[in-house]
């Protein structure tokens, strides 16, 4: 039988490209979590930054304070924001049989689901990248997948995310990027 | 002793920082007089970081921007033998260019704070956290103290000024913490006012600093007259720390509710086989640890965070009921009896009349992740040596062989 090493503690693993913002997606998050009185680790698969190229970044989230320092390797929620890493990596490696798979895609959950194999938990689909250019008018689609997963995880306040989201870029890019998020859970599909 | 007082909930700042930004706001809050520093990863935030408050007016502090790391500790030696309160910060081949001044540090008695991003030596290149450039500067002179969480690096930090510069000490202070593992990991930390701060550390009292006015040479020369009896005082001194160091912590919990002692016993009580390790893998061990006791197992914790000065008697102590003492470390000491962390581990207990088994494992070079797993790996390899009554000097684990 696994061991849980990760008792009471909610493990996200995101996945994109470098320069996409997916450091800075799971720092906003972690904050937010923060901010609601959680303990909070977010950290980067580190190595040198290079636009483009498959990154990766962890996020632990608890009520109490968080020993372990490792790399996630069962997360509950899996964020991947690029779909064109769809076909490079697979997002459902690991994830939690109960766990949550959110993706930028224009696939359907179905399709998702043949797609991977991945039969439980939930998958939440969300054309981040449409959303992105509509509104923000370029494809800074990080944040409307990031308010997708929190729609379907549940464990931090879509407010809260928003507020922080604000905090860091205040003014118009902001006002932007919550109405993405705003428009990314209305549209997010679960299935 | 200044008189320290709790500091009101209402009063602390909660922030998520990494690692690196937590020492960045330690230092500021010290009131930091210069700071000279090169940058290199995975250190590069917490200059960063201090080069953004000094050119917001934030602090007051002379940042000098300096050609290398050996120039870099020269020039914190010159400002600190003015009286100044002085810190730097490096990692790995940085720490290395150091060397040759580190232990001028050391002997010229300077207090000066270093602060590290733990991280591989070359070659290969490798950016990622072990523990060789700590350990190659272990015989420095420096004080070492590891941290495991973005929270204990910030606390640290501000207690590594009042150590270094308490007159029973006067010596340089290495605070590592464990590159990109924690020096890029946000977390959630509890920020002191900047007046508590000020409080707790004062002002620094040089002892004997140079004065234009008043002319003295420090660290010239001291040949077969007097050299010997240098390093005789710089040995008392660094002996002085564990007293000093508890004193300092003392007033530190008073203000904070926090302390962390020279190392943490988790636990440990009725533990058959102890873990030892430092930084962010003494973290992992103990949410290993409490898995492993779920299941029955008696395994115990020892997170050491003080290296320098070793404290053997405490330690010896504290294993001294177990079994055995399953060390986990990130360094390799090419063609030693065993690796850094076991040999004083060893020596330590080689006094004991019942001493436990000591089981070596090195791990996590060049930043090779140790997940809970590679413990556990560990753990069933050390009660089969217990079984057997004979376990190798040393061995690696998670590496393909």
């Amino acid at each position: 039988m696994a061991l849980d090493f990760a008792k009471g503690i909610t493990e996200f693993r995101w996945h994109g490209r470098g320069g996409q913002g997916v450091v800075t997606s799971n720092q906003m998050l972690g904050k937010a979590a923060l901010a609601e009185g959680n303990y909070i680790q977010a950290f980067p698969e580190f190595g040198p930054e290079r636009t483009g190229a498959p990154v990766r970044a962890f996020l632990r989230i608890s009520k109490k304070p968080i020993q372990v320092y490792a790399q996630v390797y069962s997360p509950d929620i899996v964020v991947c924001i690029d779909p064109t890493l769809l076909d490079v990596v697979n997002p459902s490696e690991g994830l939690k049989e109960d766990g949550t798979l959110v993706l930028n895609t224009t696939m359907t959950p179905d399709e998702v689901r043949a797609k991977y194999g991945f039969k439980g938990g939930k998958v939440v689909t969300v054309n981040a990248t449409s959303i992105a250019m509509e509104i923000l008018g370029r494809p800074f689609y990080n944040m409307p997948t990031m308010a997708a997963a929190v729609k379907a995880s549940g464990v931090v306040k879509i407010e809260t995310v928003i507020e922080e989201v604000q905090e860091r870029y205040p003014g118009k890019v902001g006002d932007l990027n919550k109405a993405a998020m705003e428009r990314a859970v209305e549209e997010a599909k679960i299935g | 002793m200044t008189s320290v007082e709790k500091v009101p909930q209402d009063k602390i700042t909660i922030e998520g920082l990494t690692g690196d930004a937590a020492i960045a706001h330690a230092l500021k809050q010290s009131d930091v007089d210069v700071l000279a520093a090169y940058p290199i990863t995975p250190q590069t935030i917490i200059v960063e970081d201090f080069q953004k408050f000094a050119a917001d007016g934030e602090v007051q502090t002379r940042v000098i921007p300096v050609e290398s790391e050996h120039s870099a500790m020269s020039a914190c030696i010159g400002a600190s033998a003015v009286g100044a309160r002085v810190a730097t910060a490096s990692a790995s081949a940085g720490l290395a260019l150091m060397w040759e001044i580190l232990y001028c540090a050391a002997s010229m008695r300077m207090p000066i704070v270093f602060t590290v991003a733990n991280r591989a030596l070359s070659a290969p290149i490798n950016i990622h956290n072990d523990h060789s450039d700590g350990m190659g500067m272990r015989d420095s002179g420096f004080i070492q103290l590891y941290c495991q969480s973005s929270q204990e690096a910030y606390d640290t930090t501000i207690m590594a000024f009042k150590l270094a510069e308490d007159h029973g000490v006067l010596l340089p202070v290495m605070v590592g913490i464990d590159g990109f593992i924690l020096s890029h990991n946000v977390e959630r930390v509890e920020m002191l006012p900047d007046d508590a701060v000020q409080k707790f550390l004062g002002v620094r009292v040089p002892v004997q600093p140079l004065d234009p006015k008043n002319p003295i040479t420090m660290g010239p020369l001291a040949l077969t007259d007097y050299y010997f009896e240098f390093k005789e005082q710089q040995d008392e001194a660094i002996w002085n720390v564990p007293k000093i160091y508890k004193q300092v912590e003392a007033e530190f919990k008073k203000m904070t509710g926090r302390s962390y002692g020279m190392f943490e016993e988790y636990k440990t009580k009725d533990a058959e086989i102890i873990i030892l390790a430092m930084s962010t893998m003494g973290g992992t061990a103990k949410a290993v640890a409490d898995v492993l006791r779920e299941k029955g197992e008696k395994v115990g914790v020892i997170r050491l965070k003080m290296f320098r000065p070793f404290p053997a008697k405490e330690i010896a102590k504290a294993v001294s009921g177990a079994k055995a003492v399953m060390i986990f470390e990130k360094a390799m000491s090419f063609g030693a009896v065993t690796s850094p962390l076991a040999m004083e581990v060893k020596s330590a207990l080689y006094d004991l009349e019942k001493k436990p088994m000591v089981v070596d494992f090195v791990v996590g070079l060049g930043g090779r992740d140790v997940p809970p797993t590679t413990f556990v790996e560990g753990y069933e390899k050390t009660k089969k040596y217990v079984e057997k009554g004979k376990a190798p000097l040393y061995e690696t684990l998670g590496v393909r062989k």
